[in-house]
């Protein structure tokens, strides 16, 4: 049952919020061993907030939007009271005092958390390998990685754990676990969505942003957890977005560009070309006007960004040092205890990360790592706005391939190049959704990704809601 | 009169951060207070805690760019960006600051000597918590452990920071007490050194006169105005002392230790530490517009400078006398002007407020009465000395100065009577008088003292001292 369905049917009294959970803790209890989509189930508490949204339908009242719908979030939101570990050693039982700001959101709109999901260490990772508890399976072929970061979000929506779920996306961490997990999953404009209480990987990238299984309850989702915060000085003040009475619009007379560097992209797999493809007719037959549109400097972005992300990582990761919270292990010295407690608590990918970033920030290498990378960052964002000039939305492939094997990532750089259809609009702070669009030659999901300019949620979430149809 | 062996001359520069007298801290909501329970002032954008964000405070920006203004800087677009380094008063390892885009840049201090001073730059940045070491004494090297509070970590600062203008530490603590009185004036902090929220650092090199600059060490722990000239001149010292005998001085952040009198090594920098310092992309760049700055300007107070000028101006005299600057200093400026203005002897009003109004209540003293007073003085009513008694009640009881002078039995006496004493004392003392008129300058010295004391018996302290010593010596034929 979709989202809204649920939603409808409990705040109409049909159904119970209670009946719901139990549900869907039901699911959880059925697969969550062979998947490991959650790092801890809230079944008690979910249980609880059930039972006080089902007496607030009794008094009468309007329990919100969102009433009695199960959401798991990424653990790296931060939840009062609860544990919180971005999936690594560092934070070791560390419970937030302070609810994320997107957290308040859905508990006002009736939303019910049944689980904090797994992710890549510090949301660093295309995979969910990297995480310190262990991967999360791809609920199609649990021989395969759900995606990363947000793989546990991507595969408790994907295995029916929850309706609805929240993912972070830095660089495509929510549209490439959609697309290898075959669901919904949309990263907002920069700022369209408050960061307060989203643990801080690269400041300037992160967005929190949707995963669901179809393009309306998504739309939903984003709807309630988006519009200023005074608590997010990089929030734009504008209130949330309306979504959606925009997604039965259809596309006829849109201008829609098929980006050509990133479709022809080196190695982008033949059926990923072929279904993107194929999304690309399917608008057309419903009135679109197709276009192949270039935008030259997004080559250049796999090289940005892995100069910019890690370098933002290395400060924004200096605080786990074990003098306030989380691991601390005993040294002598505050400067040995940092050493070890860094050593202890940190994954690999993490501290590679961390070095590389603090490389490209470092005296004599500023101006040309990080200072570089910033300025073709500007060319990307110009370049987007000319075949904006040209075109309402673009399209590209998400991911490169399906979901690959465990372990078949193992050189960093190729683990890298997942993101290379993604990165592009985190750097430019656009929107950008996928959408599933079939399969692959092995059967696995393919997902189709729409991108729009900045604040241009609507019409993106237009086109979705356009591929969507044309499937069925 | 220099400290300093001949031939030697001492540069110095000093960066001084002072805390912003705001309601809260610069990116939350927390309380800027002093002295409270450790960490009673804390919440998760303070402490750093995952997911915390900063929100600025725009009061702290309104006071940093008055502070820029009345240093006569230029207010310009500006961004903040994170100084990163790894210390445990330091909640998210690295400090929200200013890089190359600074609020306030190319300005300049007026001293009241007349030297001035370039501002280099005046940065807003947020504060750090407070380390206590346990057990060794309070120092690090000795602790076995060390506890921290982060009620300050995140209270505004302004970092400002000289050109190295300055030659004497007399220029230096000049420097430091004029950036105190604009502080104070402007309401931009309380600038209490004792209490951390004024910090002052030296930059100290010598150099032989007609030489480049030498190596330059950085002074911290500087409680007082009088601690600052110590381990100012200390330092110089100290380096003379090394190139003489023929060694380098290396550059390094030294600790001023007040009890012992001198400064010792901290950290030695053998290069500039790498802050590794971006934009901080939590927040936005500030963007003041010309209204702001003119809005700016507009509520500037009249600052301790244009006082001085003013004052000097109304009294004949020059801004970097000592009686202007100290009235300025007490804030009893308008007293003087206003006496002055009434018709009172210019210099002895100074003279009054330099040395006689060092007390509570002085600014309450109406200026008719000062005025009147000094009148009495210089019509030859009072004496100096009587005047200066009958000012100290003016200020304790509020009365005016003729009824308090009545009340006493004060009046000069005039000068026919005063005549008539001193030649009964001379004529009652014939061997003392003779020395007097004979005697080398040395005895007549001290036979002015006898002679005083007894004319002063005589008048019953109404004796205006100066007058009958120029009749004795008149008397004398000197």
């Amino acid at each position: 049952m979709t989202a809204i369905a649920t939603a409808a049917s409990v705040r109409s009294g049909e159904r119970s919020a209670r009946s719901v959970v139990e549900a869907h803790l039901a699911a959880i209890q059925g697969r969550e061993a062979d998947i490991h989509a959650f790092n801890l189930v809230l079944a008690e508490q979910a249980l609880a907030h059930a039972d006080e949204i089902d007496a607030q339908v009794a008094a009468g009242e309007d329990p919100g939007p969102l009433a009695g719908v199960p959401i798991a979030l990424k653990d790296n939101l931060g939840t009062t009271g609860i544990p919180t570990t971005w999936s690594s050693k560092i934070l070791d039982g560390w419970k937030p005092p302070y609810d994320a700001t997107v957290v308040e959101r859905l508990r006002a709109a009736g939303a019910i958390a049944v689980g904090k999901t797994n992710l890549d260490e510090f949301a660093m990772g295309s995979s969910t390998e990297n995480s310190a508890f262990g991967p999360t399976k791809n609920p199609h072929d649990t021989t395969r990685v759900p995606g990363g970061s947000s793989g546990g979000s991507a595969a408790a929506v994907a295995a029916g754990f929850a309706p609805l779920a929240l993912g972070s996306d830095t660089g495509g961490s929510i549209r490439q676990p959609a697309a290898f997990c075959g669901i919904v999953g949309a990263k907002p404009t920069y700022g369209a969505v408050s960061r307060y209480g989203l643990v801080a990987f690269a400041s300037s990238l992160d967005q929190i942003g949707p995963f669901a299984a179809d393009v309306a309850d998504a739309a939903l989702l984003l709807e309630v957890i988006s519009g200023h915060d005074p608590l997010d000085s990089t929030s734009i003040p504008e209130p949330p977005l309306a979504l959606s009475d925009q997604l039965s619009r259809g596309v006829e007379g849109l201008r829609v560009g098929v980006v050509q560097e990133l479709l022809g992209a080196e190695g982008i797999a033949p059926d990923v070309v072929a279904r993107t493809k194929a999304a690309v007719e399917a608008l057309e037959g419903a009135g679109a006007k197709i276009e192949e549109v270039s935008v030259p400097a997004v080559i250049y972005g796999l090289s940005a960004y892995y100069l910019i992300a890690p370098a933002e990582a290395s400060s924004n990761l200096a605080r786990y040092d074990g003098v306030r919270y989380g691991l601390r292990v005993d040294a002598p010295t505050t400067g040995e205890m940092y050493d070890r407690t860094r050593t202890a608590g940190f994954g690999p990918e993490v501290e590679r990360r961390i070095m590389l970033g603090t490389y490209a920030l470092s005296a004599g290498y500023y101006d040309a790592f990080y200072g570089k990378a910033q300025k073709v960052r500007t060319l990307i964002i110009r370049d987007f706005e000319a075949a904006y000039e040209r075109c309402d939305v673009l399209i590209s492939p998400t991911a490169p391939t399906t979901a690959f094997a465990f372990g078949a990532k193992a050189d960093p750089l190729a683990m890298y190049l997942n993101d290379v259809c993604t990165i592009p609009s985190n750097l430019a702070g656009h929107p950008a959704i996928s959408v599933p669009y079939g399969a692959g030659e092995d059967g696995m999901p393919i997902g189709v990704q729409v991108m729009a300019p900045a604040l241009g949620e609507a019409v993106m979430f237009r086109v979705a809601a356009a591929l969507e149809a044309s499937l069925s | 009169m220099s400290v300093l062996p001949e031939g030697w001359e001492m540069v110095i520069g000093l960066e001084v951060h002072c805390e912003l007298h705001t309601e809260t801290k610069l990116f939350c909501s927390c309380p800027n207070s002093f002295g409270d329970e450790p960490n009673a002032n804390t919440c998760p954008t303070c402490l750093g805690l995952p997911g915390s964000l900063p929100v600025l405070n725009e009061r702290a920006v309104e006071l940093a760019m008055r502070l820029g203004r009345a240093l006569a800087c230029d207010v310009q677009r500006s961004v903040f960006a994170r100084k990163n380094y790894f210390y445990p008063d330091q909640p998210k390892d690295y400090q929200v600051s200013q890089y190359d885009l600074p609020t306030n840049e190319h300005g300049h201090l007026d001293l009241p000597s007349g030297l001035q001073v370039g501002i280099t730059r005046a940065h807003i940045e947020e504060d750090t918590g407070k380390l206590t070491h346990v057990g060794g004494g309070g120092r690090i090297h000795d602790a076995s452990h060390s506890l921290v509070d982060y009620n300050r970590s995140g209270v505004p600062l302004v970092e400002i920071v000289s050109e190295a203008d300055m030659r004497s530490s007399e220029q230096a603590k000049e420097y430091a007490s004029e950036l105190r009185a604009i502080l104070l004036a402007t309401g931009v902090s309380d600038a209490k050194m004792e209490e951390g929220s004024m910090r002052v650092d030296a930059n100290v090199s010598v150099n032989r006169v007609g030489e480049p600059w030498g190596t330059r060490c950085e002074i911290k722990n500087l409680n007082s105005l009088r601690s600052l000239g110590r381990a100012i001149d200390h330092e110089a010292l100290r380096q003379i002392d090394l190139i003489e005998a023929g060694e380098v001085v290396r550059q390094e952040t030294r600790h001023w230790d007040e009890a012992e009198g001198r400064t010792g090594t901290l950290r030695v920098k053998e290069d500039a530490d790498d802050y590794r310092y971006f934009p901080e992309p939590d927040l936005v760049p500030l963007e003041p517009t010309a209204d702001d700055i003119a809005r700016i300007d507009a509520a500037l107070p009249v600052l301790p400078a244009a006082r001085r000028a003013a004052l000097a101006a109304a009294a004949g005299a020059d801004p970097t006398d000592g009686g202007v600057v100290i009235a300025v200093e007490r804030g009893l400026d308008e007293l003087a002007t206003a006496a002055i203005g009434a018709g009172a002897d210019a210099a002895r009003v100074l003279t009054h407020v330099e040395h006689n109004l060092a007390v509570d209540g002085a600014e309450r003293l109406s200026s008719e009465h000062l005025a009147a007073l000094v009148k009495m003085e210089t019509g030859g009513e009072l004496t100096a000395t009587q005047a200066k008694t009958v000012l100290a009640e003016m200020v304790e009881t509020g009365d005016d100065p003729a009824t308090i002078a009545k009340a006493r039995g004060f009046e000069a006496l005039d000068t026919g009577a005063l005549e008539g004493i001193v030649d009964e004392i001379i004529a009652a003392h014939p061997g003392e008088w003779e020395q007097f008129r004979t005697g080398d300058d040395k005895a007549r010295g001290k036979l002015t003292g006898f002679f005083m004391g007894k004319v002063m018996q005589a008048s019953k302290g109404q004796a205006d001292g100066k007058v009958a010593t120029a009749l004795l010596r008149s008397r004398a034929g000197l």
